[in-house]
């Protein structure tokens, strides 16, 4: 799987991305500039965590201007497999490659800490490996992932199976103690309606070594490469 | 000129009477407005440690793995697999007493240039609220050192505009503060974290080319400080174009221009054939570089604007010219040791102060900033020390700060030798070896007698446990006249402290690991209650003395601890320290999220210095059962008492009859919001 893990002036989590990837995974995997216009040669783009353009005006607002997205969304449209991590993911949604919208976590304050995500679905590329109803312990680390979709949109989404992760307690029920940030239906992720983009607050590459304290993100990347492996067949 | 004209004028700059004539003798004539106001920046206590350099001397700064020892932009100490880590520790007092969010977001702006000015990727920040160090790592061949060793060379100045903000900062960290510091608003610059990421990511790449001889901060006194330093350290001088530096507004006057401390820019010295692929990497990253200078032969810090000279300083006056002053100090007299009421409601006592708010969990504070990014967080925040992967190693580094102001308050020489034993001790708790440390001198006003005492006892103490437990100082930072309207800070010595993992498989965690593991307490325990978090919590009155370090039981009680973890004997390890024993006890009982059960205690001391003093050299470790005989034979060969508390499960915390609580109900307690 050859993976492209897009650098914008500001992301953050590009370089945990790449370890994740090539060092845990043994997968190449190379940075993609933000003036880039050519995504011929990858399987998976990432969009890390990070604050692209200082986070001036919206979280994203600016990076989905950028040349690499134009190259992204043609991407993502011919099947490609997209990934958005944190920043990666509201800037998915101001490219409208997913629906919704992420506001400022209702405690208003930063949280980084580790979360239990339940697994809604296995037919997205990034849980292909996965069966519903699992609950994986992944990190986040965010001040706006308070995800918010208007009321027939977030209906849509629902009903399409769209939503792949939800926050959850540690046994995998779905409560309001267990959501960090004030998510509508605690939701933590979400896919497009093809299921080959996909975008979500917890930071999968931080959970891929035991030494680091989980594993558990390790699933949505050899989904992927699983994914894949379909495709080709 | 009459010093009488210009005494409004020195007032300014903060210099007295006598530093105006050490300058016009060095510089054979009366200075010009521009001249003095940079004689005032390189002069002030914040640049010179007019006060402190006398005793900073007696702190040990050498040792085997040093690379980089004070005196650069931050010390480097040697790793291994050809890798060093590069840290030091900063105050940023005064700014942020005026404007906290600004003045803390610009010191971690301040310390980051510092890091990656050596070259090294900033991998890890700690904060003890008040201070911010941190570290880098770094190949060694890629080690930099800022230095401006050739004439010819070219300065760029790289990043943000120069603006009108923080002119005079560092001459207003060396005065007092009043009502009016309010007023100096102005003097407190603004970060911006975006630009500083971009300045970080181009100096990395910057490093990795040939022809880049320096890269230097601008900190405090801006370009002043950054120029003349950067010449003098390599025996050069500069000249610098000021009219060539890019402006934030109209009508700055090269006084302006010269002692700005807009954050967010950064020196770089090239050699001439170097600067194409220079401003390639600045334009890579869409970052600004003007031109505005070059290295010279002279010795000298010549300053023009528009070709006309406004300024010519011979750089040795500037850099180390500064007459040290030698303030009066003057000692308090030994107090009585205080006399204590028995405890009556030990568990009712043990609820209240784990609840306390220098005692309760810090998550909420830790978890609003990300502590997890680069994915070498081992241990994160929350125990003795944090521990990190080295990337691509299979080595860990410990970090740590500690501190105890209430011991230094009542003994300064005492209390600064325990701020660097628990230090060590939390390192070591890890299975890490300590072996470096930066410090932090945070005291009021030292012009009185008094200050200055509890400042030179509290460098003895610090140069005393830094030479017993072999530990190198390789940076540091003095903050003093923290002093507002004549109330003075408590004194606040803070030393970080690096330690080295060989192999992360062998770290030893803080809380308990396994039901059915034995608890025992490490070294002695003696009748020491004053500068307790116990009698805090009374309401006692500060007084008597803080708890005694033996540096030898401590040198003992760390290698015993390294022994033992080494060999995988002990399955967890924690400091005890403030809050005494039963705080150890509960933390690591809540950490692990397993019950202990104490038989009654019973000792040659009183219960409540038992439970709640907080003797030095002291740590408890959890050991399987099977291997207590071996821990037993480990602790008598380095002679290190050793102690039976109890055995770990359940879900209570129980002590004797004294104490049964809950975890629930003692996590609870641990948990009170701030």
């Amino acid at each position: 799987m050859n993976t492209g893990i897009v650098v914008f002036p500001g992301t953050w989590s590009d370089r945990d991305c790449a370890h994740a990837l090539s060092d845990v995974l043994g997968q190449p995997a190379r940075y993609v500039d933000h003036r880039e216009e050519r995504l011929d040669d990858l399987d998976l783009v990432i969009l890390p965590g990070g604050f692209s353009y200082g986070d001036y005006l919206r979280c994203g607002a600016i990076a989905r201007f950028a040349p690499v997205m134009e190259a992204v969304t043609d991407f993502a449209n011919r099947g490609g497999l997209v990934l958005g991590i944190c920043n990666g993911f509201q800037i998915l949604q101001e490219a409208r490659l997913l629906p919704g919208a992420l506001l400022r976590n209702a405690s208003c304050e930063f949280r980084c800490e580790w979360v239990n995500l339940r697994v809604e679905q296995s037919e997205s590329a990034f849980t292909l490996d996965c069966r519903p109803g699992q609950v994986l312990r992944i990190p986040i680390s965010h001040g706006e992932g308070n995800f918010f979709a208007d009321p027939q949109t977030l209906e849509a989404i629902e009903r399409n199976g769209q939503v792949v992760f939800r926050y959850c307690a540690p046994d995998g029920r779905v409560t309001a103690e267990s959501n960090p940030n004030g998510s509508l239906g605690n939701i933590a992720g979400i896919a497009n309606a093809h299921g080959n983009v996909v975008g979500l607050m917890p930071h999968p590459e931080r959970a891929c070594e035991d030494l680091l304290g989980s594993t558990d993100g390790l699933a949505l990347f050899r989904s992927a490469i699983h994914a894949l492996d379909r495709v080709a067949v | 000129m009459a010093i009488a004209v210009r005494r409004a004028q020195l007032q300014e700059v903060a210099l007295n009477e006598d530093e105006y004539r050490a300058i016009v003798r060095a510089i054979g004539r009366d200075p010009n407005d521009l001249e003095l106001g940079m004689f005032g920046a390189l002069w002030s206590e914040h640049c010179s440690y007019k006060t402190a350099k006398a005793l900073l001397r007696q702190l040990p700064t050498e040792g085997p793995d040093v690379l980089q020892g004070p005196g650069e932009n931050a010390g480097a100490v040697d790793i291994g697999n050809g890798l060093a880590v590069v840290f030091k520790i900063e105050s940023h007092n005064h700014p942020s007493a005026i404007e906290p969010y600004q003045g803390a977001a610009t010191g971690v702006g301040g310390i980051l240039r510092d890091v990656f000015a050596m070259g090294a990727r900033p991998v890890a920040i700690l904060d003890a609220l008040r201070f911010g160090p941190l570290d880098g790592i770094v190949a060694h061949d890629r080690l930099r050192r800022a230095t401006a060793d050739r004439a010819g060379d070219i300065v760029l100045l790289v990043g943000a505009d120069t603006g009108r903000d923080g002119i005079h900062g560092a001459t207003f960290a060396s005065v007092e503060m009043d009502e009016r510091s309010a007023e100096r608003r102005p003097a407190v610059q603004v970060g911006n974290p975006f630009l500083e990421k971009l300045l970080c990511e181009a100096c990395l790449r910057l490093n990795e080319l040939d022809g880049v001889t320096a890269i230097q901060d601008l900190g405090a006194a801006g370009l002043t400080s950054a120029a003349s330093e950067l010449a003098h350290r390599g025996h050069r001088g500069i000249d610098i174009d000021v009219d060539r530096i890019s402006r934030r507004e109209q009508g700055m006057t090269p006084y302006e221009a010269m002692l700005s401390e807009s954050q967010e820019r950064m020196l770089i010295l090239v050699r001439p054939e170097a600067e194409a692929a220079a401003r390639q990497v600045f334009d890579h990253f869409e970052l600004h570089a003007d031109r505005i200078g070059v290295v010279t032969g002279t010795g000298r810090i010549r300053i023009r604007d528009h070709g006309v000279s406004v300024a010519d300083i011979p750089l040795k006056a500037l850099v180390d010219g500064v007459p040290l002053r030698t303030p009066v100090a003057s000692f308090p007299d030994r107090q009585p040791t205080v006399v204590m009421p028995a405890v009556e409601e030990p568990e009712a006592i043990l609820l209240d102060l784990i609840a306390s708010p220098n005692l309760r969990s810090r998550r909420p504070i830790y978890r609003t900033y990300d502590h997890q990014v680069q994915d070498n967080t081992v241990f994160g925040p929350g125990f003795d020390a944090a521990l990190l992967r080295v990337p691509g190693t299979n080595k860990g580094l410990a970090l740590t700060t500690d501190g105890n102001p209430w011991y230094v308050a009542l003994d300064p020489y005492e209390g600064t030798k325990a701020a660097v034993a628990e230090a060590a001790r939390n390192i070591v708790c890890t299975g890490a070896r300590p072996i470096a440390v930066t410090n932090c001198l945070n005291f009021g006003n030292p012009e009185r007698p008094a200050i200055f005492g509890q400042l030179q006892e509290s460098i003895r103490g610090l140069a005393d446990a830094c030479r017993a437990l072999d530990l190198p100082v390789v940076s540091g930072n003095v903050s003093l006249y923290n002093e507002t309207s004549e109330r003075n800070i408590p004194p606040t010595p803070v030393i970080g402290m690096v330690g080295l993992l060989e192999d992360l498989s062998l770290r030893c965690p803080s809380g308990f690991q396994e039901d059915g593991d034995l608890v025992f307490l490490l070294g002695e325990t003696r009748e020491e209650l004053a500068g307790s978090a116990y009698l805090r919590l009374l309401g006692a009155p500060a007084e008597g003395r803080p708890p005694m370090v033996s540096l030898e039981m401590e040198r003992r009680l760390q290698a015993a601890m390294l022994d033992s973890i080494g060999r995988g004997v002990v399955r967890c390890a924690h400091d005890v320290s403030d809050g005494g024993l039963l705080i150890a006890l509960a933390e690591s009982a809540l950490y692990g999220g397993r019950g202990l059960r104490c038989p009654g205690i019973v000792g040659p001391i009183s219960r409540e210095a038992f439970f709640f003093g907080e003797s030095q050299g002291r740590v408890i470790v959890s050991v399987a059962p099977r291997r207590v005989p071996e821990l037993q034979q480990l602790m008598t060969s380095h002679h290190i008492p050793l102690y039976a508390i109890g055995v770990i499960g359940g879900e209570d915390f129980q002590v004797g009859s004294d104490i049964r609580l809950s975890l629930d109900s003692l996590r609870q307690a641990w948990e009170t919001p701030f």
